[in-house]
């Protein structure tokens, strides 16, 4: 009878090939779906503010419209950004001691502080510069609800004078020069999580801050590229041609390098092929195979890679409904292939044991903490916020102040 | 009149608030930072863990696969059922070559059925087709340089001055990063306290001059355990690091071990 039961329940729990240690076989792995989409939300929004920034220090005139939608899309993410890990977490009550009683070797540690320094100090301020003048103007003609959030935002400080816009104007290009750098830091320590861990060679690895940083580039253009036809799609509007290529070019050229490094990185991980190379080929070949192969390298990177190129080289001769066309796809693709991407490095590192003996196979949950439900719901609600900001902070009813589009030529 | 809130005063009150902050956090800190080395363990008062230095070594060559030591753990330390080890039993069979083939040895079989608990079934291996067949304890490998101590986000989990790693668990907030981090295995979730758990050495029982659970109870005495600060004459353990050529587990990732082996094979991880 003992015997039974046991075989019941060793059939219950998940499938092992080969030999995992004892701790290892649980129901799922430690880290599970929310773990998959914290870097992709914390991803998009360093691309996101790396996407404005090119218009406020690099002086992309042409990126000019969507400079505003791509900070609102960076801030309702970076709201959204550290929910899934939080709602991961053993004993999420006691979250508040990561900044309390830091411990500052531990990557996770650090990352709290990045991103309190990146909310708070670089895109909170530099939304509020961008703002200011226009809630003044706002305040006098709105009323209700927005009126007293119009007249509350600009903290008390109505100076509208042209010397005042000046300081404005000046003080969110230093943001900004402070702002890239705070983008990659932010990014590139959620890489650090991962590229830490030496006890697991598909995670252990120099490159694993860069590849990140530059994922996230790419998947930050392509939501900006994907929310600025969605906007304009719903307002019925004409989308302004030279903003959607000019980031279209600049989404090309930021797969280009990502896939270069992380060519590179496969190329040296096969080249040295240390200890535990051989359950990586496994993995690629076999547990990650769709998701890998097909999903990233294929749907994510190499679809839009020849189609964003073909329009770099045939620009004028595609209409441009076609062109439109083609960029809105190779933009959704991309934020798949990132998210597929996401997926392989933190589900990858998990379907083996660290014995390198064996490997597991994983079936979704569908509701619960570790289900995949909850973390669609986190992934959707940075939509609502964005969707909320949008209703409020770029409204067609709303006048749009001069400067706003005078910025970057004074800068 | 009315004052007007310039944006310099604005600004200074902000950082004002934001340095207000981190005075907190650093104050807090260093208190935690004491906190952890002298009341969050299991040790009674008194106890001065700058005056011990503790080792665990394990005579491979001794274990006869028994799981006595697993499941004394188990009981000793409350360790919930399941898949939930801070000690378990591997069991390594390795088969001849194959007929013809150039190679000294066939592929590693490994198992360790409920961590060794009810001891292992008979393999699945013919006798006369296995070449060697061994087992081999693990537990935590007491690092000099742990890994897991190192990402811990709150610093739950710290090195004591004796040489046990351990965690507290009224700081852990159950993230799992050193469940990560640990390269052998030796940590897990407890999934009734939700946070991380690991061998302590027995902690509640070293501390007062007790041996922990799995060496007291090992039949064969192939777990050696001992005090490097205070040893006796013909202690065990001086006998054990002189008499044996020692090896560590996974020693490329330059954890520094404090748990030797002697007797292990290159097919351990």
């Amino acid at each position: 009878m003992t015997g039974e039961v046991t075989n019941i329940v060793v059939e219950a729990i998940p499938h092992f090939e080969g030999y995992v240690y004892p701790n290892e076989g649980t129901l799922h792995p430690v880290w599970s779906t929310l773990i998959v989409i914290y870097p992709y939300i914390t991803g998009l929004v360093a691309g996101a503010f790396i996407m404005a920034s090119l218009v406020r220090v690099f002086n992309v005139k042409a990126l000019v419209p969507v400079y505003r939608l791509s900070m609102l899309t960076a801030f309702a993410f970076l709201l959204c950004a550290p929910l899934p890990l939080l709602f991961h977490l053993g004993h999420p009550e006691r979250c508040y001691e990561i900044m309390m009683t830091p411990h500052l070797t531990s990557p996770m540690a650090v990352f709290g502080f990045v991103y309190a320094w990146y909310l708070m100090a670089v895109l909170l301020l530099e939304l509020w510069f961008d703002f200011r003048q226009d809630f003044v103007v706002w305040s006098k003609t709105a009323s209700g609800f927005r009126g007293i959030l119009y007249r509350a935002l600009p903290l008390g400080v109505t100076d509208v004078s042209e010397q005042s816009l000046r300081l404005d104007t000046k003080m969110e290009w230093i943001l900004s020069i402070v702002g890239i750098p705070s983008a990659f830091l932010l990014h590139g320590y959620v890489g650090f999580i991962f590229g830490s861990i030496k006890a697991n060679p598909w995670w252990g690895n120099v490159l694993m801050p860069i590849m990140f940083i530059l994922s996230a580039i790419v998947s930050g253009i392509a939501l900006c590229v994907f929310n600025y036809i969605v906007l304009t799609w719903i307002r019925r509007k004409i989308v302004d041609m030279r903003c959607l290529d000019t980031m279209a070019m600049f989404l090309f050229y930021a797969l280009l390098v990502d896939a270069v490094v992380e060519t590179l990185d496969v190329l040296h991980r096969g080249f040295a092929a240390e200890e535990g190379f051989a359950v990586l080929q496994t993995m690629i070949r076999e547990k990650l195979f769709y998701t890998l192969n097909i999903g990233q390298v294929g749907i994510g990177t190499l679809l839009p890679f020849l189609m964003l190129g073909a329009l770099q080289i045939l620009r004028r001769r595609v209409p441009e409904a076609a062109r439109r066309t083609m960029i809105f796809c190779s933009g959704a693709m991309i934020l798949l292939g990132v998210l597929m991407m996401r997926w392989n490095v933190v589900m990858g590192g998990q379907f083996f044991s660290k014995s390198l003996r064996g490997v597991m196979s994983y079936k979704m949950e569908f509701a619960g903490q570790e289900g995949w439900l909850t973390s669609a719901i986190i992934l959707c609600l940075p939509f609502v916020i964005l969707t909320v900001l949008v209703k409020l902070f770029l409204s067609e009813q709303l006048p749009v102040s001069e400067h706003v589009s005078q910025k970057s030529s004074t800068t | 009149m009315k004052t007007k809130l310039s944006r310099r005063s604005s600004l200074l009150r902000m950082g004002g608030a934001i340095a207000g902050l981190l005075t907190v956090s650093a104050t807090r800190a260093a208190k935690a930072a004491v906190q952890t080395i002298f009341v969050s363990t299991t040790a009674p008062k008194g106890y001065d863990p700058t005056k011990h230095k503790w080792l665990m070594c394990i005579d491979d060559t001794k274990c006869i696969g028994c799981g006595l030591c697993a499941e004394a753990c188990k009981k000793e330390n409350g360790v919930p059922e399941g898949p939930y080890y801070r000690t378990w039993i591997e069991r390594y069979i390795i088969p001849k070559p194959k007929p013809g083939s150039d190679q000294t040895r066939g592929e590693a079989i490994v198992d360790s059925p409920d961590g060794g608990i009810h001891g292992f079934p008979e393999p699945t291996l013919p006798k006369d087709q296995i070449e060697h067949a061994f087992f081999v304890p693990k537990l935590c490998n007491l690092c000099e340089n742990p890994p897991c101590v190192q990402v811990c986000p709150v610093g739950a989990t710290f090195k004591a001055p004796d040489g046990a790693v351990l965690i507290d668990p009224k700081y852990c907030i159950g993230c799992a990063f050193c469940v990560q981090a640990c390269p052998y295995g030796s940590r897990f979730l407890n999934p009734v306290t939700h946070t991380a758990e690991k061998c302590t050495l027995c902690y509640h029982r070293i501390t007062r001059g007790l041996k922990p659970a799995c060496v007291e109870i090992c039949p064969a005495e192939a777990r050696i355990f001992g005090d490097l600060k205070n040893l006796k004459t013909d202690d065990p353990i001086q006998k054990f690091y002189e008499k044996n050529r020692v090896q560590v587990l996974k020693p490329h990732l330059g954890t520094e071990p404090r748990v030797l082996y002697a007797g292990l094979d290159k097919e351990v991880r």
